[in-house]
């Protein structure tokens, strides 16, 4: 009989393969499509791949009023849409040098921050159902209705507000609003502590999201990482402080920076911008002054010759409005600095070498909404 | 067709498979016992695409339940699931994935196109060069739900109408009769 | 620094930048051949000290094609834009500013997509929206009577 041959070793050799993640995908947040290089389970390279939704808003806007713009705006970043929508309302406005009432202005602030607040609830529930716990899902939907009622009755849409113009806002807001306002705020401060229990505090969570994915406070300077995703690196740009708009230069906030970069850093700062947009709500719902909702603007707006940029902070960052415009109705060119976009990619850099679930828990930390980065 | 004179009631006394206008009483019997079990539980694909996949997300949240028609499970791969939801815009870059998920699903399935969007083109129809207006110039649509987007409320009654549809397919008379 | 400050320096530095007055931040108009030092300038000077690009976007005009880049200090907390042209619309090559600012890889990849302006000593130039087949769909001749409806 033979001898059997025992032959150990520590080295398993693979070889290297492509690995498709998207475009219809449950945690990629959208139809992108990452082609991942694996070799076993660890990363060796991720190039994304966009446009699959892309609409040619760009391009639309060359055929559009002024307007009409802001109804495409919505449809960009579905989850900042009021934000989207100011962005265009006020570069339009500081182009024409038009002075908008102190109403208006706070309403578009408390707007702003109900709807950072609904957006980083969703932002909580998705990316805790790609790491796996699905009650997070439930809990933040629930309470993200509150805030939708809160827009329907003003606004009569939940999700593509479209409520600013240029010169105010479309209509006043609802009497009961608030008393909405104040009674879900007052509710939502006690739900709070019930979300950090569920995840923040898991020790298994912390596992998944400690030191994974770390991005230096230079990258982030370099490669234009903006929002919560920026901060968490040590990277001050909250627009909100360095050049406010509408009712910020009235209330006090901190602005919230982290030092590590890591996934939990970025959670974490999500969490707390959303004690932090309570606070701002509070400083602002007693005191809306009285006026009118919206200054008389011309019937067809047409904006000097010229280039206009505004920037606003949405729940992913800074989205900027660029419109080039030569005296007519319609603007030359208009072009949108969409912060998803230059977040996005940074995941090749961040994330070679981890493992293929420390991919997906970087992209949900990410707070990526495709449609923004397409347009 | 149908019991004329008689003498053909006579040959044939109790009509079991012959098919008769209105249909025999086995197979319509097997058939309402089929469509009732297939509408009632049709589970989803998770495919969406711009801001109806938010409102698709309100609908099987515990508001406005998705669960108690039947439609909870949703699975991330066509392979095990009977129905896609297309909720949000289709452009020319994305049309053969869908196509090819389409494929993937075994039959019966079904496909509700949720949205201006994936109805027509919805706010992309004049002078966007990369949306394709409407998605039924990929696949057979079903049900189509308007609105931008449309209300959970309106998706739940898409259901409704979509169950509707199911029950009143007719599977077993065609093939076992004449 | 203040703009007048800004404009000063620039100006000084490079006699043939046009510098124009009047607009919402300072603009500076460069060569496309001096371009690449200018930038490299901006950056490595440490009063300027301009590391955080904010926004590159490209913009079709009937002799050339502009491409305009936002930039700002996160230091001195200073905002300026810079422009640079095209030779003309049928030669529509420029420098790459990625090896300065990584963030501009990818807004000039939108741009070869969109526009047709391609890059050179870009690491790895390939249409990000689009593909092969299409033309350049933002410059203002592209007319497609197939995929688009006109209004």
């Amino acid at each position: 009989m033979a001898e059997i041959k025992i032959i150990t070793t520590d080295e398993i050799k693979t070889d290297e393969y492509l690995v498709n993640m998207g475009p219809q995908h449950p945690s990629t947040h959208g139809v992108l499509r990452l082609l991942v290089k694996l070799e076993g389970e660890i990363v060796h390279n991720v190039e994304p791949h966009v446009g699959y939704i892309h609409s040619g808003i760009e391009k639309m806007t060359e055929a559009l009023s002024y307007p009409q713009i802001i109804h495409l705006t919505d449809r960009m970043d579905y989850l900042s849409a009021h934000m989207n929508n100011e962005a265009v309302c006020l570069c339009i406005e500081n182009a024409l040098q038009v002075e908008v009432p102190e109403r208006v202005k706070y309403i578009r602030t408390i707007f702003d921050e109900l709807q950072r607040l609904a957006s980083h609830q969703l932002w909580w529930c998705a990316s805790g159902m790609d790491l796996g716990a699905l009650t997070a899902f439930f809990y933040g939907l629930r309470d993200r209705e509150d805030i939708l009622d809160i827009f329907e009755e003003t606004c009569g849409a939940r999700l593509t507000l479209n409520y600013s113009v240029p010169g105010g806002v479309m209509f006043d807001i609802h009497p009961n609003f608030q008393t909405k306002v104040k009674a879900f705020i007052k509710k939502f401060r006690k739900i709070l502590p019930e979300y950090d229990k569920l995840l923040t505090g898991n020790i298994i969570f912390q596992n998944r999201t400690k030191g994974v994915g770390v991005l230096s406070k230079e990258d982030a300077i370099a490669y234009g990482v903006t929002g919560p995703t920026g901060r968490a690196s040590g990277f001050s740009c909250d627009v909100r402080k360095h050049h406010p708009y509408s009712a910020y230069p009235y209330i006090k906030f901190d602005e919230k920076l982290g030092t590590d970069g890591d996934s939990f850093m970025r959670w974490k700062l999500r969490m707390d911008e959303m004690w932090e947009s309570l606070n701002i709500i509070e400083q602002l719902i007693d005191n809306i002054p009285e006026g009118d909702i919206a200054v008389k603007m011309k019937g067809v707006i047409k904006l000097p010759e010229g280039e206009f940029y505004q920037r606003v902070e949405t729940a992913r960052g800074e989205f900027g409005v660029y419109i080039v415009s030569d005296g007519k109705k319609n603007p030359y060119r208009v072009k949108f600095r969409s912060p998803g976009f230059s977040n996005l990619f940074t995941i090749n850099h961040i994330a070679k070498n981890w493992k293929i679930a420390d991919l997906v828990a970087i992209m949900a930390t990410f707070d990526l909404v495709i449609p923004d980065i397409d347009r | 067709m149908g019991i004329t004179s008689k003498k053909e009631f006579e040959k044939n006394d109790f009509p079991v498979l012959d098919s008769y206008e209105g249909g025999s009483i086995i197979l319509t019997q097997l058939d309402a016992l089929v469509n009732w079990a297939r509408s009632n539980s049709v589970w989803p694909l998770t495919f969406g695409t711009r801001c109806c996949a938010i409102e698709f997300m309100a609908v099987g949240a515990s508001r406005h339940d998705m669960a108690r028609f039947g439609y909870e499970v949703a699975r991330a791969t066509p392979r095990q699931a009977d129905m896609i939801i297309i909720s949000g815009s289709i452009n020319y870059k994305m049309a053969p994935v869908l196509k090819r998920l389409y494929d993937q699903i075994a039959d019966p399935k079904y496909v509700i196109a949720m949205g201006a969007c994936a109805v027509s083109g919805g706010p992309f129809y004049y002078n966007s060069y990369s949306i394709v207006k409407g998605a039924d110039h990929v696949i057979p649509v079903d049900v189509y739900v308007p609105g931008c987007p449309p209300r959970p409320e309106a998706l739940l009654y898409a259901f409704l109408q979509l169950q509707k549809k199911i029950k009143s397919e007719k599977n077993f008379k065609k093939q076992l009769t004449k | 620094m203040t703009n007048e400050q800004l404009i000063e320096k620039l100006s000084a530095a490079n006699p043939d930048a046009v510098v124009k007055q009047g607009s919402q931040y300072p603009e500076i108009t460069v060569a496309h051949d001096k371009m690449h030092a200018f930038m490299q300038n901006l950056k490595s000077d440490a009063s300027l000290a301009f590391d955080y690009l904010v926004c590159e976007s490209g913009v079709d005009y009937p002799a050339f094609i502009q491409v305009v880049y936002h930039l700002e200090s996160t230091t001195h907390q200073h905002f300026i834009v810079v422009k640079t042209t095209t030779e003309n619309r049928e030669i529509a090559v420029l420098d790459t500013v990625s090896d300065i600012w990584p963030t501009a890889e990818f807004h000039e990849d939108e741009i070869f997509d969109l526009l047709g302006i391609t890059f050179t000593n870009h690491p790895h130039l390939r249409r990000l929206f689009l593909d092969e087949t299409w033309g350049f769909p933002l410059r203002k001749d592209f007319h497609d009577d197939i995929h688009v409806v006109e209004r």
